[in-house]
């Protein structure tokens, strides 16, 4: 549609971007008098293309996010149906403050997110470090280190569940069997060792997406560079500062926003080992969200919820795109 | 060689001493990558041996790290008396259906979004990079008022469509990548030879991009087969509950938790996936990295 008011682009920077498509399609030209230009022609071929991707995603991504935002100012309440829709200010936002469950339930999920990122960076670029090594049997290793990320999430938290099961479970036997502490623990009834359990579950399924990402961006490094990094004498714990974490940087990242966000967003794991108990105790912030929506009917609040998280994801991407871009200049 | 084994040299004692060195730090090596594989392999093996105890074999406690009275009674209650066929073929259904559509809209997008010279490409690609990292909780709430409007909730088809939200950003970046390696001369020469754009990428590029749809049709298999957080939001009703969110419920007994039931259960929702995983490693590798660096 509004191609058709500039017919005459198809110079210029286009043609020699890509000087095969052009030439091509223009044998089809004199069978088609009823086209205006081949750009206009190609270009709504293009736009009828993309159309079901691009409805479906407003629908499904974009419509949400909108809809959230004006929930968020809006009395959502299916318990109190006399005020449903009506405006209410920022009187949800207001609560975010004053509940005394959701400022401590976000700080429970960024330490959380610190201790789980962390580990599962240490642990998995180890495991992409020796992965990348050749070795006798490699690719079964692989194969073996890769399988948990097959789990579904709920699944490894049943999983974990059933080994720390104090009665049919393996931690206990184990720990018991070698008379070391925590042999009786009801792991899922104590703060700390609820925690425990949570974050061995969450770690054991993600460090090896964490190992995947890393290793992909280990095997682009080139060998050579190692090669001359030997010749010209530098140890292994200099060449991996100077040369492999510079060069990795670009997969670091994306591994550790990719992570960062996920343990952030942390649901499933928390919904079937402790339901956020044992009291409020591993209460995080998804997990608060959800329950605002579906089990307190309170959809304006729960939106008001949603866009803070929505917030704070946007900040930890940003600080670490910013992060990893001014470090790159220097 | 013979001369120098009775009195060594210098360099020898070096060497012999450096592959010593050399030897250690291998057995070292090893010895972690084995821990990692024991690490990432033996919860496998202790829910496969959960769930083929006895219900009074869990009751007991655990007793030894090897199986004991293996009995398939719970493979065999899982399938009948729990009714857990009908969550797996909900599964099935939903997976498979979901990837179907991500197939077709992502195929046709990708292409466009490589092939064509519309306006606004940065932007929708901006977007899909965008939306592949939006928090699900936070599409939650809209989404729920929305089907329970026009009447979603609780639906196969409702599940379906909110399972785009993983899969499509993912599946439309990735093939617009795909498809823009494949050689424009392919689809030039069906033009020439008389044929339409719509049939030189329905007869000459899909055939040519079928790795990469199969990747894309793998990878959006598993997420959608993965979800809990959507299906747990929406379904009330047990007969169109998925298998992960029928699992969380089994077993449950008011005194104990028969995880010889839930581990058979979560044996058999595991089992396709991580076949997938084996047999498709590389695919999945190169779609999931892909979508990660540009």
């Amino acid at each position: 549609m509004t191609a058709r008011q500039e017919p005459a682009t198809p110079a210029g920077p286009l043609e020699t971007a890509r000087p095969a498509a052009a030439p091509a399609i223009g044998g089809n030209g004199p069978r088609r008098p009823h086209s205006y230009s081949l750009l206009a022609q190609d270009r709504r071929f293009g736009y009828a293309l993309v159309a079901p991707a691009v409805v479906a995603l407003l629908a499904i991504t974009a419509f949400p996010l909108i809809y959230n935002i004006w929930n968020s100012f809006h009395q959502v309440n299916y318990l109190f149906p006399a005020t449903f829709g009506d405006f209410a200010g920022i009187a949800n936002y207001k609560r975010l403050f004053t509940d005394n469950l959701f400022v401590p339930s976000l700080v429970r999920t960024l330490g959380f997110t610190a201790v789980s990122v962390a580990v599962e960076l240490v642990i998995g670029l180890a495991l992409a470090l020796a992965l990348n090594r050749p070795f006798r049997g490699r690719g079964i290793v692989r194969a073996a280190v890769l399988i948990p990320w097959a789990v579904p999430t709920v699944l490894s938290a049943q999983l974990w569940k059933s080994m720390f099961d104090p009665q049919s479970g393996f931690v206990n036997y184990v720990l018991a069997h070698l008379h070391l502490p925590l042999g009786h623990t009801t792991w899922l009834a104590g703060t700390w060792t609820a925690w425990g359990a949570i974050l061995i579950a969450d770690a054991w399924r993600n460090i090896p997406f964490m190992t995947l990402l890393l290793l992909a961006g280990l095997q682009v490094i080139p060998r050579d560079i190692y090669e001359a990094a030997r010749i010209d004498g530098a140890g292994a714990w200099q060449t991996f500062r100077r040369l492999t974490l510079p060069l990795l940087k670009p997969a670091l990242m994306v591994a550790l926003i990719f992570r960062t966000l996920s343990s952030f967003l942390i649901f499933d794991v928390v919904y079937v080992m402790t339901g956020g108990g044992p009291g409020n105790s591993t209460q995080v912030l998804a997990y608060f969200n959800w329950q605002a929506m579906l089990q307190q009917y309170n959809y304006g609040y729960g939106a008001a919820v949603s866009v803070a998280l929505m917030l704070m994801a946007l900040i930890i991407a940003a600080v670490y795109v910013v992060a990893f871009r001014t470090e790159q200049v220097l | 060689m013979s001369a120098a084994s009775t009195t060594p040299t210098r360099y020898q004692t070096v060497r012999r001493r450096r592959t010593a060195g050399r030897v250690a730090g291998r057995s070292g090596f090893y010895l972690l990558v084995s821990a990692f594989v024991v690490a990432s392999l033996f919860p496998f093996y202790w829910i496969v041996i959960t769930s083929l105890k006895t219900d009074n074999e869990i009751s007991q406690g655990t007793k030894s790290l090897l199986p004991g009275h293996i009995t398939w009674g719970n493979y065999a209650n899982d399938f009948t008396k729990q009714d857990f066929v009908r969550p797996l073929i909900n599964s099935v259904i939903v997976a498979g259906a979901t990837t179907i559509l991500t197939v077709i809209i992502a195929s046709l997008a990708g292409y466009a979004l490589a092939r064509s010279r519309i306006r606004g490409k940065q932007l929708i690609q901006g977007f899909l990079l965008v939306a592949g990292f939006f928090p699900v909780i936070a599409m939650i709430g809209p989404l729920f008022i929305a089907y329970r409007r026009v009447g979603l909730l609780d639906s196969l088809p409702g599940l379906v469509i909110a399972y785009l939200i993983y899969t499509l950003p993912l599946a439309t970046w990735f093939l617009a990548g795909f498809f823009g390696q494949i050689p424009r001369e392919l689809e030039e020469a069906a033009i020439v030879d008389g044929a339409t754009r719509l049939q030189a990428l329905r007869k000459v590029i899909i055939p040519v991009a079928v790795p990469g749809i199969f990747t894309v049709a793998i990878l959006g298999f598993i997420l959608c087969w993965n979800d809990f957080l959507i299906a747990v939001s929406f379904m009330t009703t047990p007969s169109r509950y998925t298998a992960p969110l029928a699992i969380v419920g089994l077993g449950q007994s008011q005194y104990q938790t028969f995880f010889n039931l839930i581990d058979a259960a979560v044996v058999i929702v595991t089992l396709p996936i991580a076949l997938i995983m084996l047999f498709a490693q590389r695919r999945i590798i190169s779609g999931l990295t892909a979508g990660s660096f540009r």
